[in-house]
């Protein structure tokens, strides 16, 4: 195991976030202080509580994941989309450092920035919405786990973009939708019973759901199947790169 | 001579169909220094990327100290070098984390002496804590060197290192290659500036169109392929070459006819000069000076090159 490698790699992509500490951490921080302005506090306070919890609290795992999930894919492609750019992408391929290694540099950075900043983001709550969270350790296991799926696939989304637009376009067109749609702001059985069919094909949907699940013990779908879905998309994202390397695809002419 | 890298039969055709390399043979000799010369396009830099991991073999297969390149790679890019022709670098990094980003990334520990050194022998050291954005281009490329070097490599690889810096930064460069030369590194350089191969290099192969045209030790290269010409220049001018000068020489007069100019080979042991001189003291022909030219290595390389295409 090359260690040194990953720690250069690490260290590389932790300096980027700190040297754009305004958009890294910043800039989430006070979009979510929005959210809770608008959502927690503004129309919140006229809605029914869901399940027993109140309006703010119940937003708060859908808000936490919003930011998650696109921090991890819009961290870990420019992470790798930047070398593949200016071309210092050279020195990685040259260097004896194996798939698994480049992972946990590049992956285990942007995943480490979202749980930093799933942690930044639940502190912010804490000072609109007061809630306790019921079962922690799964909180962070969904977070680690979401962190690192999800900076997986930026990972394949950086080496597969061929712009900046491409960079762009999964979260903004793809991510985002889906999380909005995905039970962040509502319970899927407050859906006409079609669409709570269809939101089932969604994702996030399952995301969303366990993660709430460790805060307030209720879910949509079971725990068991969000935390299954989850793992099947780690699985998935971790064989396409594992072909990617293999077949050098977008990486080695 | 030990080998220390062997490329066997490589091969390369890109995704667009170009073949940039054709069935290439090469042994690099451990400690040498080799260049690697050929036009625009020659396939150069495909070969290198190759041997570095930066571009896949379509076929063939390449050594390096007895190890694959794909099986062992770790151990095989643990001690290779490489600097790049195009000036790839970050921008918002300084000097002193990307050298040591390198190290750490070819799998050294840290070694702040050693890193330290590498900067001041590329004259950096004052430049350690600048942004690389903020450096000129020949600066940039001593960067890129000393990120090569940052973890002790024993191969070298420099892809047309000289490319666009000035004749001042050429010069330390070249010192610098030397020193490393000195110490055992094996070095291995592309270029199209013939004069570097010439100065620099012990032996030289010249690549065209993907294919490896020659590979020599630089002085048997330059005696074999080069002739030399003798020029001798005469007290009083001459109207015609006397006939019984001319037996089958490949001998000329200037158009002014002030002059003789004879051309030799150099490697034959009969250079035919002492009977050329003895011709010219019996046809009464007085000679003012003499002087010999030989051809360099670009005429020979232009010559190469144009007789493969
Ligand atoms: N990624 C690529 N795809 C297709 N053709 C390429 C690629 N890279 C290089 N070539 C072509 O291969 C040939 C050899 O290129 P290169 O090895 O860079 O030559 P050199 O370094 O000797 O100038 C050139 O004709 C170049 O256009
Ligand atoms: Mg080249």
């Amino acid at each position: 195991m090359n260690l040194h490698a990953v720690r250069a790699i690490y260290k590389f992509e932790m300096a980027r976030t700190f040297r754009t500490l305004m958009q890294s951490i910043a800039s989430p921080v006070l979009s979510t202080s929005l959210y809770f302005i608008v959502f927690g506090s503004a129309i919140g306070s006229r809605m029914a509580d869901i399940d027993g919890v109140s309006y703010g609290a119940f937003i708060v795992p859908g808000l936490m994941m919003l930011s998650i999930l696109t921090e991890s894919i819009s961290n870990a492609s420019f992470g790798i989309y930047m070398p593949r750019f200016s071309g210092t992408i050279y020195e990685v391929l040259s260097a004896p450092i194996s798939v698994l290694e480049i992972l946990l540099g590049y992956v285990g950075a942007a995943a480490s920035k979202s749980i930093l900043l799933g942690t930044i983001i639940l502190a912010t709550a804490r000072l609109f919405v007061p809630f306790t969270i019921e079962h922690p350790l799964w909180m962070l296991g969904f977070l680690i786990l979401t962190s690192v799926s999800f900076s997986l696939f930026g990972f394949i989304i950086g080496i597969w973009a061929d712009g900046f637009e491409k960079l762009q376009i999964v979260p903004m067109m793809v991510v985002m939708p889906l999380t909005f749609l995905g039970g962040s702001f509502y319970s899927i059985s407050m859906l006409p019973p079609l669409w709570q069919k269809i939101a089932l094909f969604n994702p996030v949907v399952y995301l969303v759901s366990g993660f709430r699940w460790s805060f307030y013990g209720t879910s949509d779908v079971s725990v068991s199947v969000s935390l299954m879905m989850t793992l099947v998309f780690l699985s998935l994202s971790s064989v396409a790169v594992w072909w990617i390397f293999k077949t050098g695809y977008r990486l080695k002419a | 001579m030990e080998t220390i890298l062997e490329v066997r039969n490589l091969s390369k055709t890109y995704a667009s169909g170009f073949q940039a390399l054709k069935s290439v043979n090469l042994s690099i000799r451990r400690g040498e220094m080799f260049a690697l010369l050929g036009p625009n396009g020659a396939g150069k830099t495909t070969l290198i990327n190759i041997v570095c991991g930066i571009v896949r073999a379509s076929e063939g297969s390449v050594l390096a100290d007895g190890l694959d390149i794909a099986k062992d790679y770790r151990r095989v890019r643990a001690a290779i070098g490489l600097v790049p022709q195009e000036l790839h670098t970050d921008m918002f990094e300084t000097v002193w984390d990307t050298v040591k980003f390198s190290r750490g990334l070819f799998g050294k520990p840290p070694n702040q002496e050693y890193l330290e050194r590498v900067l001041s022998d590329l004259s950096l050291s004052d430049k350690k804590k600048s942004k690389i954005m903020t450096l000129s281009g020949g600066m940039k490329r001593r960067v890129l060197i000393a990120k090569a070097l940052s973890h002790e490599p024993s191969i070298l690889f420099l892809d047309e290192p000289t490319a666009g810096v000035d004749v001042e930064l050429r010069r330390s460069m070249w010192e610098m290659v030397r020193k490393l030369r000195e110490r055992g590194v094996t070095i291995i350089l592309t270029t199209h500036y013939i004069e570097e191969a010439e100065e620099m290099a012990d032996r030289v192969g010249v690549i065209n169109k993907g294919e490896l045209v020659l590979v020599e030790d630089k002085h048997v290269l330059m005696q074999r392929m080069g002739k030399k010409q003798l020029r001798v220049e005469l007290k009083s001018p001459l109207a015609a070459l006397p006939a019984s000068l001319n037996g089958g020489r490949a001998l000329t007069l200037e158009p002014d006819g002030k002059s003789l100019l004879y051309t030799y080979d150099t490697q034959s042991d009969d250079t035919g000069i002492p009977s050329l001189l003895a011709d010219l003291g019996k046809s009464g022909i007085e000679i003012r000076d003499l002087s010999t030219q030989q051809s360099s290595l670009e005429e020979i390389f232009v010559s190469l090159v144009r007789s493969g295409s």
